[in-house]
């Protein structure tokens, strides 16, 4: 840490006390607890880019696949529709995993020739349609059981906090299957089909109703150990003596208070991440990292297998934005799929790691607080701004159009933003050393 | 059994729309592959400037239907696509100018392009809903159907009816009209040729005396041209709405792909691949086999091999098959 990151992040935090002073202190926890969040999703992006340099369009994808988990992990078990066909369900999965990792093993032992084609194209296709026949009529028992509350398979009800590792495991796998088709192609291609991944998996969760009941959201999945429930604070004796005590309003300090303890936690998880990425990026490890993004030629040269380093940098970039996808969902306690969109989740995310600095991990952390107070106090102060300078106007359909849209000035002002660092400061606001 | 009605079914559901998408597709996916031949980066932009250009059309029409200027019954927005392009061509100039200019003399890193296109996209994406808003808008007036599904069945005695709508005839020939004037420019006009010639070799290009700029500038303004169509296409088929524009570069980026992006000819053979195969895997084939079969083997279930919802999954699996078995695409096995 220098003095421009000092003056920095001392900056932002401004932005976050003003925002306190000037909005609500509610609104300011609230987009601190997002940045936070943010500032990880970041992390993940810039070990990816900044240290290996691969741009994955599918960062959504790596989101949404960590809120699944909460799902499965934290989700209200529904016996019955397990019972329905859960054990089908999981069957006729394992049958597809297995098709394609036959027909995978054919392409590697097979000797090449149209013998070798035939029997891939036979094994996958057959596989399908045992799939389907296994896994339809399953699917079909479980979204028949109660739709109106249920539809899904249910979860194991564990703490949400448990569902933390296995987000990031959930998104480390399918980093995996993507990075070992995509990894060897060139790097636009890398992008496209990482593009496309991440479309699939937004896709499936919308349309999986029995796995997390699609876009009728599942709601009232459980916070993570220790968050309280404002509910049960304001009915704690101890706690209202408390407030009564120091003269506070039970109501508002409980809020305060949940949101300082999520703030809490997620400042100690990025916070450990940091403490590890920094060991990690001045150890061997590191310095072959960035050996291979600035040659790999000379690399490869060197012995250092860069095809294979590339796929674990991206696993764990992924695993670590999954993680946050979780953290988020868990937060929130609903899965609502309508909300991943690649702008939100994939390109503003972008955007945090090329402003703050690609390859510093503190750049990383000052982008998302950054970019993600900008792009949440739209929501908040953008109605509010563009309502105060249309005034003057005479009410009609220009004007209450002007307010409607006030919220889209963010993509063009954040486009704008981007363009402009990556032309005049391509090293970004804290520059890698 | 019943052959023909089962092939009028064919016909209507799948071959019709097929060929109608896929031509949209084509049209914007020689857009992505132009832009790659010449300028070398997958511009991300693209699905954003299709949302652009569609979005001066709808301006433009709703202008023209004010004034009370039809060309009935072709759609208002037809005749509203020339200023479309003129516009769209004045933008995408200006942001070369602005933003890829620099980096093209830098000769940064294609990767480097693709993110600053993914920083012209938002900027795009803001304009777009900015001035026309996110909701649904319909532009398509004209004339709904050239043959009506009642009219068919009235005039064969066929139980199955084959409606091609109005948009269908006109996405048809316009997207065969501007295939034909491109491949034409590109085949015998000097211009054309020294565009070709920049995209096989840049440096024996240059060295023949090819002006770069001038190469640039005309793609820039030819790719205008294919966005306005594609997207007006796509828009006047179905409906406008800025994100699903966002959603297409999936299909495109697969349909440019599989022809081997820089090959015009593979982009539109590409969109036809991409498009038959999304709607072959996505239809529900029940009531084709329903007609071929005898009555006793008549399925129960849709015969649907994908839910429609994952149409993107189809694109994708192609896109992947290709760059992993032919990294040149179908049509480019010689380089």
């Amino acid at each position: 840490m220098n003095t421009r990151a000092i003056y920095l992040f001392a900056g932002v935090g401004m932005l976050y006390v003003l925002t306190g002073l000037l909005l609500s202190w509610n609104v300011s926890l609230n987009i601190l607890i997002l940045g936070l969040l943010s500032a990880i999703m970041a992390l993940g992006v810039n070990m990816q880019w900044g240290y290996a340099g691969l741009f994955s369009t599918g960062i959504v994808g790596s989101i949404a696949l960590g809120g699944l988990a909460v799902v499965f992990i934290s989700g209200n078990p529904v016996p019955q529709a397990f019972a329905a066909g859960g054990w089908q369900v999981i069957f006729g999965l394992a049958v597809a995993v297995a098709g394609i990792a036959a027909a995978v093993a054919a392409w590697t032992y097979m000797a090449p020739g149209r013998l070798r084609n035939l029997a891939v194209a036979a094994i996958l296709i057959g596989g399908f349609f045992l799939y389907r026949a296994i896994f339809d009529p399953a699917v079909e028992r479980i979204e028949a059981f109660d739709p109106a509350t249920y539809g899904n398979v249910g979860g194991f009800g564990l703490n949400s906090i448990w569902a933390w590792p296995v987000g990031g495991l959930f998104a480390a796998v399918a980093a995996w299957a993507i990075g070992k088709i995509a990894l060897g192609l060139r790097e636009d291609y890398l992008a496209i089909a990482t593009l496309g991944i991440a479309e699939i998996v937004i896709t499936a969760i919308k349309s999986e109703d029995w796995m997390s009941r699609g876009v009728k959201n599942l709601v009232g999945l459980p916070r993570p150990w220790p968050v309280p429930y404002e509910v049960d604070m304001q009915a704690d004796p101890g706690f209202l003596a408390f407030c009564a005590n120091w003269g506070l309003n039970p109501t508002t300090t409980s809020t305060l208070a949940v949101k300082g303890i999520y703030i809490v936690m997620f400042a100690i998880v990025l916070g450990v991440l940091i403490w590890l990425l920094q060991r990690a990026l001045n150890s061997p490890w590191g310095r072959m990292m960035r050996a291979i993004r600035d040659n790999e030629v000379s690399a490869a040269a060197m012995g250092k297998d860069v095809k294979r380093q590339h796929l674990i940098i991206f696993i764990l970039g992924a695993a670590v934005v999954g993680m946050s996808g979780a953290m988020y969902v868990s937060m929130l306690g609903q899965l609502v799929p309508g909300e991943y969109t690649p702008l939100r989740f994939t390109f503003l995310i972008w955007i945090m790691v090329i402003v703050g600095g690609s390859g510093n991990n503190w750049g990383s952390v000052l982008g998302g607080l950054l970019v993600g107070w900008l792009w949440l106090i739209v929501d908040n102060a953008g109605p509010l701004v563009m309502s105060a300078a249309t005034a003057g106007m005479a009410d009609g359909a220009l004007k209450s159009h002007l307010v409607d849209v006030a919220p889209q000035l963010r993509l063009l002002t954040l486009g704008v933003a981007l363009l402009l660092v990556l032309r005049f400061s391509p090293r970004g606001l804290l520059p890698e050393k | 059994m019943d052959l023909l009605n089962a092939l009028v079914a064919f016909l209507n559901f799948v071959v019709i729309p097929a060929a109608s998408y896929g031509a949209q597709l084509a049209v914007g996916a020689l857009g992505v592959t132009l832009i790659f031949g010449i300028l070398r980066f997958s511009n991300f932009a693209w699905g954003d400037t299709m949302a652009f250009g569609t979005m001066v059309v709808i301006l433009f029409t709703w202008l023209f239907q004010s004034l009370g200027i039809s060309i009935a019954p072709l759609p208002t927005a037809l005749l509203a696509l020339p200023f479309s392009i003129v516009i769209t061509s004045a933008l995408l100039l200006g942001t070369d100018r602005v933003v890829y200019r620099f980096y093209r003399k830098q000769k940064a890193k294609p990767i480097i392009l693709v993110i600053v296109s993914a920083g012209v996209m938002f900027v795009m994406n803001g304009l777009v809903r900015i001035v026309i808003g996110t909701e649904e808008q319909n532009f398509a007036d004209g004339g709904r159907f050239l043959i009506s599904a009642g009219d068919f069945k009235a005039w064969t005695g066929l139980a199955e009816g084959l409606a091609i709508k109005g948009t269908t005839a006109v996405t048809m020939v316009t997207a065969l009209l501007t295939m034909s004037a491109l491949f034409w420019f590109l085949q015998k006009t000097r211009t054309g040729k020294s565009m070709r010639a920049f995209s096989d070799n840049e440096d024996l290009a240059l060295l023949s005396g090819i002006n770069p700029d001038r190469v640039v500038q005309v793609t820039w303004v030819i790719a205008a041209a294919l966005a306005v169509i594609a997207g007006t296409l796509y828009g006047l088929d179905k409906s406008f709405r800025p994100f699903i524009y966002f959603s297409l570069l999936l299909p495109i980026f697969a349909s440019a792909v599989v022809g081997g992006l820089g090959s015009p000819m593979g982009a539109v053979a590409g969109g036809f691949v991409v498009a038959f195969s999304e709607i072959v895997v996505t239809y529900a084939w029940k009531k084709v086999i329903t007609y071929i079969v005898p009555q006793t083997w008549a399925p129960d279930s849709l015969m649907q091999l994908l839910s429609t919802d994952y149409k993107f999954a189809v694109s994708f699996s192609i896109l992947i098959i290709v760059l992993l078995f032919m990294p040149n695409g179908l049509f480019n096995k010689g380089k």
